[in-house]
């Protein structure tokens, strides 16, 4: 059957019929987001028979306007961002029709939170040094290695891994990527204290955790590439939100500003409206690159939105606790608490000041973006690399 | 021209203070101690006044070490590489400058370290900044002060009230604990009602005097600070290794890292200049604190910054030293006037006026 992709009036219809037959107000939310799924009104540029209808992606956002306005349950993307972000577009992309059909319907719906076993402590920045094994054994795989900077680890279901398959071939070529069931023995999940005082993320240790080979993303050898996909999607993720005017830190200060007139000097003023300036760049910028996404598939565009996004709110966050002076000195909790989201605008400055201090760090250093984009983009000779040929079990370390 | 060298004496006391402070003053005690209830490290404090850093400024007929703030400022640079939690700066600086401007009977009993005093302003109270409201009425003080550094460390308050200075125990003033942003060196908000004080200084020199003297020395801290950010983040950079090499061979982080050392000996002279312009009463005094403040200030917090982010995700942790030093570093900023109050005090003092 090969019809045309619906439009937007075909959406609507969709929807209408949708919410007749489910009213949103007597239906239980699961089975509620369930349906939703399985009517392709899910991700609606999904294919068929995985909570989509292969429409345009430029579509979802009035999809997701009308279940918004009808006041249907949502499926709470922010609790789930690893799996809505990362682990669905490289399913997509990687996965067996059989491993499309059981993981990303529960994924949609939130019934299944997902997380991210990447970053090792000796492999940051250089993430394809990562030291994790994964050893074949018949029918599956045994896992040994620890893993850091995973958020949720403690609330998911699953993780996707990426585990060394083979250490004598250089290290792009030897890894393999894996969906990790994160209620396995052998899984310890440990919180990571952050500087602000709370535990957004978790150490996660794997000792001799089986992973049944279906669980594979991907050929064995290739999960650099699968690797690559989940990554392009979280830079996308990290710095590419769609926000109105004023809609970030800038807005926070800039509502200081209005508001206190007592703080105001003439120096913080032009340092103010230099960093309007830039927000409001950077928010266009975005926008642009969001319209651009729309029609295709990320880029290493998104590095520079996230290269700006961590200058910005540290300088702004910066500023903000200049202005307040001795005010800006006052913080509002230290205890260890774990968070499931971000949230800069519903705590003290000093709180702003410092998480923003981990944009520029997390999901790439900012220092990595301005490598891809000099090279990627701009097409610079890389940096002399010395670890390109070399087995991975003879790198230095 | 001030002498912007270290001499002997300076040298040895660093050493001895550099000793002692690495046997009490861990960077895991200092990061336990921020969330323990004790406002400061009673120990810490009782090992410095062993040592005699709370006196060195004070003359020996007060019971005083006899020497200068020039080597006051090297204890501040020591315990700024600590970010020791005790109140060297806001007693032993402040405090001290402002009964020794007096002439203070409180003097030998702070010099001794037995007695803890601090200045009952904001601590982001700049030298030429405004003074709290409080009423003084037949000696008797009423009023609220938010903000005070160590208030809560302190057996006794130095309170400007109208136009004099006055002390109060510290058991006449209601104090609560603030929650802050540098738990190494905490606030507390005071409030008076009634409370008894005995007049120290008439007149808005005394109190002057002593934010001017924290001003100057703040800079010698954040010296100590920035440089001790500079060494581990170097430290750093060596050993660790991605990409098969140590990502201290990346010129993107080697050039930062230059730029941070000339920084920092930049932040030295001024430092250096200030602590000195304080030590000789020289008339450059005014000019030195708050160029000491605007430079010291950006200095410091770049050095913690960058080392942060140099350390990467580690630096990012709890566990880890890097963020007592930013916390630190971006509250002596905002302590004692911030960059940009120093910088429009520099256009009035060098008629430099605004467009």
């Amino acid at each position: 059957m090969s019809t045309a992709p619906p439009g937007a009036d075909e959406l609507e219809r969709r929807i209408a019929a949708f919410l007749a037959a489910h009213d949103p107000a007597r239906t239980e939310r699961t089975a509620f987001l369930r349906a939703r799924f399985d009517a392709g009104l899910a991700w609606v540029h999904f294919p068929e028979g995985l909570g989509g209808l292969g429409a345009p992606v430029a579509l979802q956002h009035g999809v997701d306007e009308a279940f918004r306005r009808a006041g249907a349950p949502t499926n709470r993307p922010e609790a789930n961002a690893i799996g809505l972000g990362m682990a669905a577009p490289t399913i997509l992309a990687f996965g067996t029709e059989e491993q499309k059909r059981r993981f990303l319907r529960p994924l949609w719906t939130g019934e299944e939170i997902w997380c991210q076993l990447f970053s090792e402590p000796g492999a940051g920045s250089d993430l394809a040094a990562l030291g994790t094994r994964a050893v074949r054994d018949g029918d599956s795989w045994t896992v040994d290695g620890q893993k850091v900077w995973t958020s949720m680890a403690h609330e998911a279901r699953w993780g996707i891994l990426v585990a060394r398959t083979d250490p004598d071939v250089p290290k792009h070529r030897g890894m393999t990527y894996f969906v990790c069931d994160m209620r396995a023995p052998g899984v310890e999940v440990r919180p990571l204290r952050q500087l602000t005082g709370e535990a957004e993320f978790n150490e996660v240790f794997l000792t001799g955790v089986v992973v049944p080979d279906e669980h594979r993303l991907g050929e064995v050898g290739e999960g650099w590439r699968v690797a690559t996909t989940t990554l392009m999607n979280e830079r996308v993720a990290i710095g590419g939100r769609a926000a109105p005017r004023e809609g970030g830190m800038i807005g926070v200060v800039a509502g200081l500003w209005r508001d206190r007139p007592e703080l105001r000097t003439p120096d913080t003023h032009d340092e103010l409206l230099r960093l309007w300036v830039d927000a409001e760049a950077a928010r266009l910028t975005g926008e642009r690159l969001r319209q651009a996404l729309a029609a295709g598939s990320p880029g290493p565009e998104g590095s520079a939105a996230k290269l700006s996004f961590a200058r910005l709110n540290q300088e702004i966050s910066g500023l903000e606790l200049e202005l307040l002076g001795s005010e800006g000195l006052r913080h509002d909790d230290w205890t260890m608490r774990r968070p499931t989201e971000v949230d800069f605008t519903r705590r003290s400055p000093g709180y702003r000041y410092l998480r923003a201090k981990g944009n520029s760090i997390e999901g790439g250093t900012s220092e990595i973006l301005r490598n891809i984009i000099a090279e990627r983009v701009l097409g610079l000779p890389g940096e002399i690399r010395v670890d390109k040929d070399v087995p991975w079990k003879d790198l230095p370390k | 021209m001030t002498d912007l060298l270290y001499g002997e004496i300076e040298d040895d006391l660093r050493a001895g203070l550099r000793g002692m402070l690495a046997d009490h003053c861990g960077w895991q005690d200092v990061l336990a101690g921020t969330e323990a209830d004790e406002p400061s490290d009673a120990a810490l404090w009782s090992a410095l006044a062993g040592f005699g850093a709370p006196g060195l400024a004070v003359p020996e007929d007060r019971d005083g070490g006899g020497a200068t703030w020039r080597e006051t400022a090297v204890v501040m640079e020591e315990l700024g590489r600590v970010v020791a939690p005790v109140p060297f700066l806001t007693c032993s600086v402040m405090a001290t400058a402002a009964l020794l401007a007096a002439d203070d009977e409180l003097l030998p009993a702070l010099a001794s370290g037995e007695r803890t005093a601090v200045l009952a302003v904001p601590f982001g109270t700049a030298p030429d900044a405004p003074l709290p409201d409080v009423r003084a009425s037949g000696g008797r003080l009423t009023g609220e002060v938010r903000d005070v550094a160590d208030a809560l460390a302190a057996d006794v308050l130095l309170v400007p009230a109208q136009d004099a200075l006055y002390a109060v125990e510290a058991g006449h003033a209601a104090r609560a604990p603030v929650t802050s942003l540098d738990m190494t060196r905490r606030l507390g908000d005071l409030a008076f009602t009634a409370a008894p004080g005995r007049v120290v200084a008439t007149g808005e020199a005394t109190v002057r005097a002593a934010l001017t003297a924290g001003a100057a020395l703040l800079a010698s801290e954040q010296l100590g600070l920035a440089e001790r950010c500079l060494e581990t983040t170097v430290a750093y950079v060596k050993e660790r290794y991605q990409f098969g090499r140590p990502v201290g061979s990346y010129q993107a982080l080697k050039h930062r890292l230059a730029d941070l050392w000339t920084s920092v000996t930049q932040a030295r002279a001024v430092a250096r200049h200030a602590a000195a312009c304080l030590a000789d009463g020289d008339a450059d005094l005014p000019v030195a604190a708050a160029l000491a403040q605007a430079h010291c200030s950006q200095v410091a917090v770049r050095a913690a910054e960058e080392c942060v982010q140099m350390h990467g995700g580690i630096g990012f942790t709890w566990e880890h030293p890097a963020h007592l030093y930013l916390k630190r570093a971006k509250a002596d900023a905002l302590a004692l006037g911030t960059p940009g109050r120093h910088r429009a005090t520099l256009a009035r003092l060098l008629d430099l006026p605004p467009a």
